[in-house]
């Protein structure tokens, strides 16, 4: 009699896992995360997913999207280009069944390689902060978000703040400023809106390339030091900021006179060149800090609970941390507006672009989020896919970030031209027709 | 038994000369074809097309390319990537600059402009040789990236200094779709294979190989050195050429210069190590071993437990484990995996009856 019994309890133990699975399938939206945690740029990266992943738990902590659980699963892309391609063809499926929401490689390079399949997969390529500029333009780029702040913007913001610094835009006039990039795209995105800034008003600007990753910049730094600029912009990604300092330091190059830009403004930039860092100005689009609700929620709900996905726990609250928190409020909002139109339930690629393309931030729903000052109000549309725009200015201490200036914003109006027209010629040698952003709803 | 070769004579100088003489070979590699262009594109997926079959292609065509220059002709190279470079931003401009210019026209023309840069940077090859050829071609890496960089032109004066790819359309029909830009990798890859193949079986290609056994030698025979090495620098260039353009227009679909950096050439010099120097089949091996394995052990480790391994740690103990295959292999078989493959046909001609 044992081969019934043994039959039974099989079939019963298949039930069984068949009930669990079924308990299991509840409706769940996936988020594929390129993320690289191991290589020179680790630190960007742990920082920024640990903040994306703890957000993501701390959502569903609280009960998802409307009862829509997110999940997510990692790819290691050692910010290299190849692997941000496999890993995104290996992951744009979902997940058990999940669709994927968006992407958010936080890589230019990634970016670039996947854009036209993003269009072709109709999922969203969400930039934040960086990013290919002319992709602000939505009509010509669908599926692409650089949002808060593209690089044009970036460095427009940049210059309003020195012009305001010298006393008025136009007493930039004669000022000499360097800018120094990391040789990639990233680094070499924002060298003709730089030239045409100086031509407007006058300052006269000088590109001086540092090969990836950046850990030799003694001739650069010679070379500025000849030049003796007013300002010095560093455009620096990972190991070459914290080298940038160091070598600013001993060629005798003052620190109070480098602005670093958004890849260069997070502790882990300023922190390892010590003492040299010290006076280092730098921009951003959300301090540091654990002070706000919602990174107070995440600590108590995800951190304290000891699922934070941060290996050093002291890294809570970071400027890259946050920006992923910040990342993390962007995405789900983009999941929660397109919930609004197509029904509460996990949502395609492109339903999700619809919510991002109508994401509208203001006071009320940040505060409702507990982000207040943590993200700035924020609201989208077809032809425009940046959204915010403005940039606060930072001070490094020796020990922390404090912030030094109120928001300053790019002169959006001037840069759009240029962005339309470089949009243009991307579609032009493409083949793309740009939809009519008027008949978008 | 299998296997077997007995009874298979040839009657004609062309059956003497044919590139297969077994007929066993023949039916393989017919298989092999039709399995390749007809039942991969029935059956595979994106992520395979796109991730895994397309790079596998174009870097065994890397790979065949630094082979005929170092596997055949002997001459050491570190500028396979520069080479790769010219040719994708050479097809790219061709195509943008001479519009109704066919994409594989293009391709070609890319290939031409590698072989000539490629024939520039063999020049030093007359006078020097070994190990300090290699510091000539490292020149190659580093001109190449810089000029490309430095002259906006090349890249259509692309504010980021990138070049995405054009309408992949020959004869009307489009190849943009994941199975589209699969089959028009593999028909230029096996056109440029069966090219290959032929090459090193040809006049030139014997003077090659007697230029890597004895240069001198060689000289004394008669061989033209000047030539012979200077052709083998365009052929190389050539074939990288075509593989830089594929790799940019058919896989990414965009590349910036430093999308070819010296790691790119180190890349393809160990394929050729791996795969076997001096072997048309090894380029596949070793692209194969390169391209495959990493992904591999990558999918294996996603398939963990989440938290069971810290994501980061997980990520360098895959890259200990390839580089322990790779040291593994190479005691095994320091000829490279065709001599391994060799191997296992002269067993199977043999089987099952050792005699």
């Amino acid at each position: 009699m044992f081969k019934p019994t043994f039959a039974r309890r099989l079939v019963l133990a298949l039930s069984l896992s068949a009930a669990a699975f079924a308990a299991q399938a509840e409706p769940e939206q996936y988020f594929p995360l390129q993320s690289y945690r191991v290589g020179p740029y680790a630190a960007g990266g742990t920082g920024f997913f640990g903040g994306f992943i703890d957000y993501l738990q701390y959502v569903n902590a609280n009960g998802g999207v409307n009862g829509v659980k997110l999940t997510w699963s990692e790819c290691e892309t050692e910010y290299v280009v190849e692997k941000g391609v496999e890993c995104y063809e290996r992951l744009k499926k979902g997940l058990n069944g999940a669709p994927a929401a968006a992407t958010n490689p936080l890589s230019v390079g990634i970016a670039y390689a996947t854009l036209d399949r993003s269009t072709a997969d109709k999922l969203p390529l969400i930039t934040i902060n960086h990013g290919r500029t002319d992709s602000t333009d939505g009509s010509v780029f669908p599926y692409a978000f650089p949002l808060q702040l593209n690089p044009y913007s970036e460095v427009s913001a940049i210059v309003n703040y020195i012009g305001k610094q010298a006393g008025g835009l136009d007493k930039l006039k004669g000022q000499k400023i360097v800018t120094l990039y990391h040789g990639s795209p990233y680094g070499k995105e924002t060298i003709p809106v730089l030239d045409l800034l100086a031509k407007k008003y006058g300052f006269t600007v000088e590109h001086v390339e540092v090969p990836h990753p950046g850990n030799e910049q003694q001739s650069q730094w010679l070379s500025i030091r000849r030049d003796k600029p007013d300002w010095v912009i560093l455009r620096g990604w990972g190991v070459m900021n914290p080298v940038a300092l160091k070598t600013a330091q001993k060629v005798g190059f003052p620190a109070n006179r480098i602005i670093g830009n958004i890849w260069s403004n997070s502790e882990d930039d300023a922190a390892p060149a010590g003492a040299a860092a010290k006076g280092f100005i730098s921009i951003t689009t959300h301090p540091s800090g654990t002070q706000f609700p919602v990174l107070q929620g995440i600590k108590k709900t995800v951190v304290d609970a000891g699922k934070g996905n941060l290996a050093d726990p002291k890294r809570f609250g970071s400027v890259y941390y946050n920006l992923g928190v910040v990342n993390g409020i962007l995405n789900v909002e983009a999941v929660r507006i397109a919930q609004e139109k197509f029904g509460k339930k996990p949502l395609t690629g492109e339903q999700v672009r619809w919510g991002f393309e109508n994401l509208k931030l203001d006071d009320a729903r940040l505060k409702a989020l507990g982000a207040v000052g943590l993200v700035q109000p924020l609201k989208l549309s077809c032809a425009d896919h940046e959204g915010g725009g403005a940039v606060r200015f930072q001070q490094w201490d020796g020990q922390k970030w404090s912030v030094i200036s109120d928001w300053v914003q790019a002169d959006r109006a001037l840069l759009r031209p240029i962005i339309e027209e470089s949009a243009r010629k991307y579609a032009k040698e493409k083949g793309i027709t740009p939809r009519d952003c008027a008949k978008e709803g | 038994m299998l296997y077997n070769e007995a009874g298979q004579f040839s009657t004609s100088y062309a059956g003497e000369r044919r590139l297969f003489r077994l007929r066993q070979d023949r039916y393989a590699l017919a298989l092999l074809l039709a399995f390749a262009f007809v039942a991969v594109p029935l059956v595979g997926n994106d992520y395979w097309f796109s991730a895994i079959l397309i790079p596998f292609l174009v870097l065994s065509l890397a790979g065949l390319g630094l082979n005929l220059l170092t596997g055949y002709a002997g001459q050491l190279s570190l500028g396979s990537a520069a080479f790769m470079a010219v040719g994708a931003f050479a097809a790219y401009n061709f195509g943008l600059r001479l519009p109704g210019l066919p994409l594989l026209a293009s391709l070609f023309l890319g290939g031409v402009t590698a072989a000539l840069v490629a024939v520039v940077f063999g020049l030093p090859s007359l006078r020097i040789k070994g190990f300090y050829l290699i510091v000539s071609t490292l020149a190659a890496q580093f001109f190449v990236s810089w000029a490309l960089t430095k002259f906006g032109w090349f890249s259509n004066d692309n504010a980021s200094g990138v070049i995405s790819a054009p309408p992949l359309t020959i004869f009307g029909a489009d190849f943009s779709t994941p199975v589209g830009r699969y089959l028009l990798t593999l028909g230029v890859v096996a056109a440029l294979f069966w090219l290959g193949k032929n090459l090193v079986r040809s006049e030139l290609g014997r003077n090659w190989m007697a230029v890597r056994d004895m240069d001198t030698a060689a000289s004394v025979i008669g061989i033209p050195l000047l030539k012979t090495k200077l052709l083998a620098f365009a052929l190389s260039g050539f074939f990288l050429g075509i593989a830089g353009s594929l790799w940019a227009f058919t896989y990414l679909g965009t590349v910036e210069p430093h999308g070819f950096d010296l790691n790119r050439s180190f890349q393809v010099l160990f394929i050729i190590i791996l795969g076997g120097l001096g072997s048309i089949l090894g380029n596949f091996l070793g692209a194969a071993f390169m391209v495959l394995f990493p992904l591999l052990l990558s999918n294996l480790a996603g398939l963990l437990p989440v938290g069971l391994v810290d994501p980061a740690q997980l990520e360098n103990l895959q890259k200990f484990i390839f580089g322990a295959l790779i040291i593994v292999f190479l005691i095994q078989e320091p000829e490279g995996l065709a001599r391994l493959w060799q191997r296992c046909r002269e067993r199977a001609r043999l089987w099952p009856l050792r005699y």
